[in-house]
């Protein structure tokens, strides 16, 4: 742990020096704009100072943006429309939602397709083919679709999650489930084993490390998905609408604020399954 | 003294796999008898079948002529009634589960009672010479303590047949040497029947009472020599002369399959 922390906060420093100097970089025309308008003079100082601290800078500066996210968590109620951990809050409830349905019906089919040759050969292709359509162009249809049945909220932008999580999870738990090899299926059949007792003391006790890889692939689509479900019915509240609405009005350091919110989130929930996993194979002995 | 029982019998055995090369003769009119309480090993160039031919009497293969026959019943029923432990070349430990685990699993599979578990894999394990690991996981072992407790989880239901397919073959010379000793001593203890492949000349005449010479191409039985050797060996009888002249000879038929080709 702790060798990793040099490498880390260099990286973290490197990449805060690169943002700044482009924030200056890209505001400066407007500074400049705004100066020859005035009729003022820019010394460096002051166009360094400028381009830190516009309004609707084309690229925020970092202190920017985090004192937006502070005004926006800290010192807003939770329950508030303007608080970003609300919005926060109705991304990561779709997200969560659609991942469980995203494993389960991952792990569903992968069962199907490794003990069903029917299911091998003919579910398989419809998997991939399901992610070669881009999601943009299927989320709003199926929002649509949806809230003409009288479905909305939560559960639409949950069916975008899973779209998207389930395939990594099929995909892996495939490979897992036919992880053992012919010895240990053989050995399987001298004992006399069912095909239950095949499944759960070996292929699925095989598929752990590979289930797990694939959760974090999953976890980190489903939070895209979520997103990308709120984008297309102008939704009042997540961090897509935070994005969207940033976007209409220009508000770059709100757009700036729901980004690194959502890359906080994500790095979070991946960081939880990455921990879930450690423990788990230590305790199966396997890591 | 009665007549001891036939335990394995081969009768006019054929096995030819169907490849994308064409038919491969696996073996080729098998007979064989193997009674109670034998130590029977099967010698023979890498091909001539060995792997093959105990895989069907573990009902793994299926021969496409001829009749096998394990207590007197099908190899499919005698692998219901786990009549049989099968060893593989490799350990084949699940990676997750302890020494003590691994040695459970086949007996969680044939429903054993839990208090009974515990007793059967303490006892096992004494048996192997690996009392004390039952909490290890498998990485933890040497190879040669995988292999032993391979042979631990196959010995743990107690099954009157072991099937070995060369589960001393990855392992150098003293610790197969020390394994060899063991296995006589636990042959001797549990009188159990023992069917077991190998490539080594001496392994073969130190553990049996009947060596299986086979030859490739087609895959089948060029000799069978009965040991005159005692019972009781210790490791240096492979210094006699009775020794060397069955070694002898076991090098005569597989010099003898080698020049058919
Ligand atoms: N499943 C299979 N499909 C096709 N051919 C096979 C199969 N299993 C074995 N064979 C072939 O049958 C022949 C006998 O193989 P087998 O594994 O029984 O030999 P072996 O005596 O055990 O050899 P080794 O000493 O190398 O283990 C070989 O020619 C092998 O290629
Ligand atoms: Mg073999």
């Amino acid at each position: 742990m702790r060798r990793s922390v040099v490498p880390v906060l260099s990286v973290v420093g490197f990449l805060l020096v690169m943002w700044y100097a482009a924030a200056v970089w890209l505001n400066a025309p407007w500074a400049y704009d705004k100066a020859t308008r005035s009729g003022e003079v820019l010394t460096t100082s002051t166009l360094v100072a400028d381009t830190w601290s516009q309004e609707k800078p084309k690229l925020p500066a970092p202190h920017q943006v985090g004192k937006e996210i502070w005004k926006t968590t800290v010192e807003k109620k939770i329950t508030s429309k303007r608080s970003l951990i609300y919005h926060s809050w109705v991304t990561l409830s779709a997200t969560l939602l659609g991942f469980v349905m995203g494993t389960g019906l991952g792990i569903l089919l992968a069962v199907g397709i490794v003990y069903n040759r029917t299911m091998d050969m003919s579910v398989m292709p419809w998997v991939i083919a399901s992610q070669t359509i881009p999601i943009l162009a299927i989320a709003p249809m199926i929002i649509v679709v949806l809230n003409a049945v009288g479905i909305s909220g939560l559960l639409p932008k949950a069916m975008i999650s899973m779209y998207l999580s389930f395939f990594p999870v099929v995909v892996g738990m495939v490979k897992g489930l036919r992880s053992p090899d012919q010895m240990q299926l053989d050995q399987m059949r001298t004992w006399f084993a069912s095909k239950s007792q095949t499944f759960w003391k070996l292929r699925l006790p095989a598929s752990m490390p590979y289930l797990f890889t694939s959760l974090k692939i999953g976890m980190a689509a489903s939070l895209v998905g979520a997103i990308v479900g709120e984008l297309p019915t102008g939704a009042v509240a997540g961090l897509g609408a935070r994005l969207l609405a940033g976007s209409y009005y220009g508000q770059t350091i709100q757009i700036w604020s729901a980004l690194l919110m959502a890359a906080a989130l994500a790095a979070s929930l991946v960081g939880i399954i990455g921990i879930i996993q450690r423990v788990t194979l230590k305790r199966m002995g396997m890591a | 003294m009665t007549e001891k029982q036939s335990v394995i019998s081969a009768r006019n055995l054929d096995l030819t796999f169907q490849t994308n090369d064409g038919p491969v003769h696996a073996l080729k009119d098998v007979n064989l008898e193997i009674k109670d309480g034998d130590f029977v090993s099967f010698i023979g160039p890498s091909g001539c079948g060995k792997t093959t031919f105990l895989r069907v009497m573990a009902d793994l293969e299926q021969p496409t002529g001829g009749t096998v026959t394990v207590n007197g019943v099908s190899p499919e029923e005698a692998r219901r009634q786990r009549a049989y432990g099968y060893v593989f070349q490799a350990a084949g430990l699940y990676p997750w589960r302890t020494i003590g685990g691994n040695i459970r699993l086949p007996l969680e599979i044939m429903g054993v009672p839990k208090s009974e578990q515990a007793e059967r894999v303490n006892r096992v394990l004494e048996l192997v010479e690996l009392a004390g690991f039952e909490k290890k996981f498998p990485w933890q072992l040497s190879g040669g303590m995988q292999q032993r407790a391979s042979i631990a989880r196959a010995l743990s239901f107690d099954a009157d047949i072991l099937l070995m397919d060369e589960p001393f073959g990855a392992l150098d010379e003293i610790v197969r040497d020390h394994l060899n000793e063991q296995l006589l001593h636990l042959w001797e203890r549990t009188g159990k029947t023992i069917a077991f492949v190998t490539h080594s000349i001496p392994e073969a005449v130190y553990l049996s009472t009947k060596i299986v010479v086979m030859s490739p191409r087609p895959g089948r039985i060029t000799d069978v020599i009965d040991s005159p050797l005692p019972k009781d060996r210790p490791l240096d009888i492979r210094d006699t002369p009775e020794f060397l002249e069955v070694a002898h000879r076991v090098r005569e038929g597989l010099r003898a399959g080698h020049q058919d080709d």
